[in-house]
């Protein structure tokens, strides 16, 4: 297996763009958006020499991308899009469709703040934004995952079980456009992995009607329908994972490093890359790290378990919820341990907004607070908005 | 070349829509629609924004389409259209699929208004697929309000003294992305629309089809008189019948003495208010919409004749 492997130096994006293109996709539609563009300059150009024999419909809004996207998903094609930030706000309306309609589409979210003020740099505002639109939400730490979870993405949206959207989201720039070596797979194993699987579609020979209207009478079911169904995603997600013929990038819900009774931080994205380099670094063995790579359908068992024992959780989210008792993943986290009548002391961190860089420094202090609070018996810190204030 | 319709006969055994349908009685949209579908030759597959189309076939668990359709959203058939066409072009290549004719069938709040930058898209990327506007004019799905097609005058509930703007002109904005055919059509010329259906489907590229659709309750009149008003309309010059091939015009129904437009008007009681003396400057600005858009029309065909 190694040995077929390939290197290849590739940013993030283009790691996405490269998996597209062995996934065989047959339809890509998308509207250009900072930092995204480079994974549909890519598409674009391997659609225009023939190495990928799909439709390139370069449409005039993200709404409409999305939109088409349906359309192609709803004829029987293999879809992926990408987008950004605004670009997903003004996809809001459609996400719920596409996930409504049961469409397999693969959408890479390259992971930008939302406006105002206008900023084009990576935190997790935009997809948390849309958090609830009925689609499976992937994180990646690095250009590798963002590959590997891309081509498994397909596998897992077009499971006739699951038949849901999915959003793999990478950060932008700090993961969109750093290049690191990749290692690839070659065009046959990932398109064995990925066979053809049919669904219903439009077909003048079986006609059917998609996007009918419910009234209270039935609605209420085919949105039950739905969340069974993404929840259905978590289950087959450990087969998509186990399948994939790399072991090494198989897709998980969660990465966990050191020990887990301790001090555990939680999060997602790239920055977990750098939590666990600060770690290692100062050789903090019993500070455990996890981090999640499925956020939606979150898998809340699998958290419960690990830390029920803990002494102190640190939750890590690269997004805010104006007004909200806590932001999305702290949400979450508090969520499933109240069920379980869990009481470890939750520390809610906000960091990065904007692409204020979450430095070795910051998480540093955020480790030394951390045990300090832990360390004196009193854990006061309730939120935190680490880095704030320390920009110009 | 596709056969021309020439009897009724014809288009017997070829509906693409069922009756059982909820539309109103009456409804003009839907008397076009059944001709469209009888005209169009298979295979083919229907895309229909949020309309009064919409929910009067739709409603889970029944259906009245028996051609593949499909729904998205207000604001995306044509971009949703365009996503088919594309798809389905590359998986016939891939053999694992088959062309389709795609037809967008819309009302005007989803053309003219919410839907016009996604139809401009796809009519700039030169999709081939047939978009019909079955024009009421106004939004009658949420009640009668007021459109960028609701003729200059019209009362609709959010112009409760009539509307100030005239209506757009659609098929020039459409013609004028260098579509290869563009053309309005009345279902009381039924010869006429289904003609213009099949013509529209023979092109590659986007094409374009403006129906007038009488609508009983947003217009206030009896659902008897829907034909008769929509032949009222060509013959008052309201809605003149013509198309656009590769930018050159023919008009279809040369009106050269036309009805007087009180007829129209005194039909309907979202205009006839205007016939009140104390609304002659109103009626005035109805009629002199009505005649400046046919001056222009003549005008456009004397120098732009088609061959």
């Amino acid at each position: 297996m190694s040995s077929l492997k390939q290197l290849k130096l590739l940013t993030g994006n283009e790691a996405v763009a490269f998996a597209v293109k062995q996934s065989d996709v047959d339809f890509i539609s998308a509207y250009p958006i900072t930092p995204q563009t480079i994974i549909v300059e890519r598409l674009s150009e391997y659609v225009e020499s023939g190495e990928l024999d799909a439709a390139f419909v370069p449409v005039e809004s993200e709404h409409s991308a999305l939109s088409a996207c349906i359309g192609a998903s709803l004829s029987g094609a293999r879809v992926f899009t990408s987008t950004s930030s605004q670009g997903l706000a003004l996809m809001h309306e459609v996400l719920y469709i596409a996930s409504g309609l049961r469409c397999p589409i693969v959408m890479s979210v390259v992971n930008r703040a939302v406006s105002a003020p206008l900023n084009i740099h990576g935190d997790h505002s935009d997809m948390m934004g849309s958090r609830d639109c009925g689609w499976v939400q992937l994180f990646c730490e690095n250009p590798q995952e963002a590959y590997h979870y891309t081509i498994q993405a397909f596998r897992l949206a077009e499971n006739p079980s699951v038949l849901l959207p999915v959003a793999v989201n990478l950060d932008g720039f700090t993961v969109s456009h750093s290049s690191e070596p990749v290692e690839v797979l070659p065009d046959g194993l990932v398109r064995d992995y990925l066979p053809r699987t049919d669904r219903l579609k439009l077909d003048y020979d079986h006609p059917m009607t998609f996007g009918a209207f419910a009234l209270p009478t039935h609605y209420y079911e085919f949105k039950v329908e739905q969340v069974t169904a993404l929840e259905e995603a978590g289950r087959v997600i450990g087969e998509v994972g186990r399948s994939y013929p790399d072991p090494s990038g198989s897709v998980r819900k969660m990465t966990v490093d050191g020990e887990t009774d301790g001090l555990v931080l939680v999060g997602m994205g790239g920055t977990m890359g750098t939590v666990r380099h600060v770690i290692h670094s100062l050789k903090m063995r019993d500070t455990g790290l996890v981090s999640l790579r499925l956020f939606n359908p979150f898998p809340g068992a699998e958290l419960i378990e690990l830390l029920s024992n803990a002494d102190m959780v640190v939750v890590m989210d690269r997004a805010l919820s104006p007004g909200m008792p806590s932001p999305p993943l702290a949400s979450n986290i508090k969520s499933i341990l109240y069920d379980e009548g869990v009481r470890v002391p939750v520390v809610s961190v906000v960091y990065g907004l904007g692409g204020r860089e979450p430095t070795v420094g910051l998480i540093r202090q955020l480790l030394g607070k951390a045990y300090g609070e832990l360390e004196g018996g009193h854990v006061r810190t309730r939120r935190l908005y680490l880095g704030h204030g320390g920009g110009a | 070349m596709t056969m021309q319709i020439s009897r009724l006969d014809e288009l017997y055994g070829r509906e693409g829509i069922s009756p059982g349908h909820t539309a109103c009685q009456g409804c003009g949209a839907l008397i076009a629609v059944r001709q469209i579908l009888m005209a169009a030759d298979p295979p083919y597959i229907v895309v229909s924004p949020t309309g009064c189309l919409q929910v009067t076939t739709s409603q889970y668990p029944l259906t009245a389409w028996r051609v593949p359709w499909v729904h998205v959203a207000f604001e995306n058939a044509a971009a949703v259209a365009s996503g088919i066409e594309a798809a389905l072009r590359v998986l016939e290549r891939k053999g694992r699929g088959r062309r389709h004719k795609v037809i967008v069938i819309a009302g005007d709040g989803g053309t003219f208004d919410i839907g016009l930058q996604a139809l401009s898209g796809a009519f700039e990327r030169g999709h081939s697929l047939l978009y019909v506007c079955y024009d009421n004019e106004a939004y009658m799905n949420t009640g009668i309000q007021r459109s960028a097609a609701t003729p200059v005058g019209a009362k609709t509930t959010t112009t409760p003294l009539g509307k100030h703007e005239r209506k757009k002109d659609i098929v020039s904005i459409m013609a004028s992305h260098g579509s290869p055919y563009c053309a309005t059509a009345s279902p009381h010329l039924w010869k006429d629309l289904t003609n213009k259906v099949r013509k529209a489907l023979e092109y590659q590229g986007p094409t374009f089809l403006h129906v007038i659709a009488p609508c009983p309750r947003g217009w206030y009149y009896d659902p008897k008189l829907t034909v008769k008003l929509a032949k009222l309309a060509v013959e008052t010059r309201v809605f003149p019948i013509y198309e656009l091939e590769n930018g050159r015009y023919r008009i279809n129904y040369f009106i050269s003495r036309p009805r007087p437009v009180e007829e129209y008007i005194a039909t309907q009681a979202r205009l006839s208010y205007l016939l009140r003396p104390e609304n002659q400057h109103l009626l005035e600005e109805f009629k002199r919409s009505v005649d400046e858009n046919w001056t222009r029309l003549l005008e456009l065909a004397r120098a732009f004749p088609a061959p």
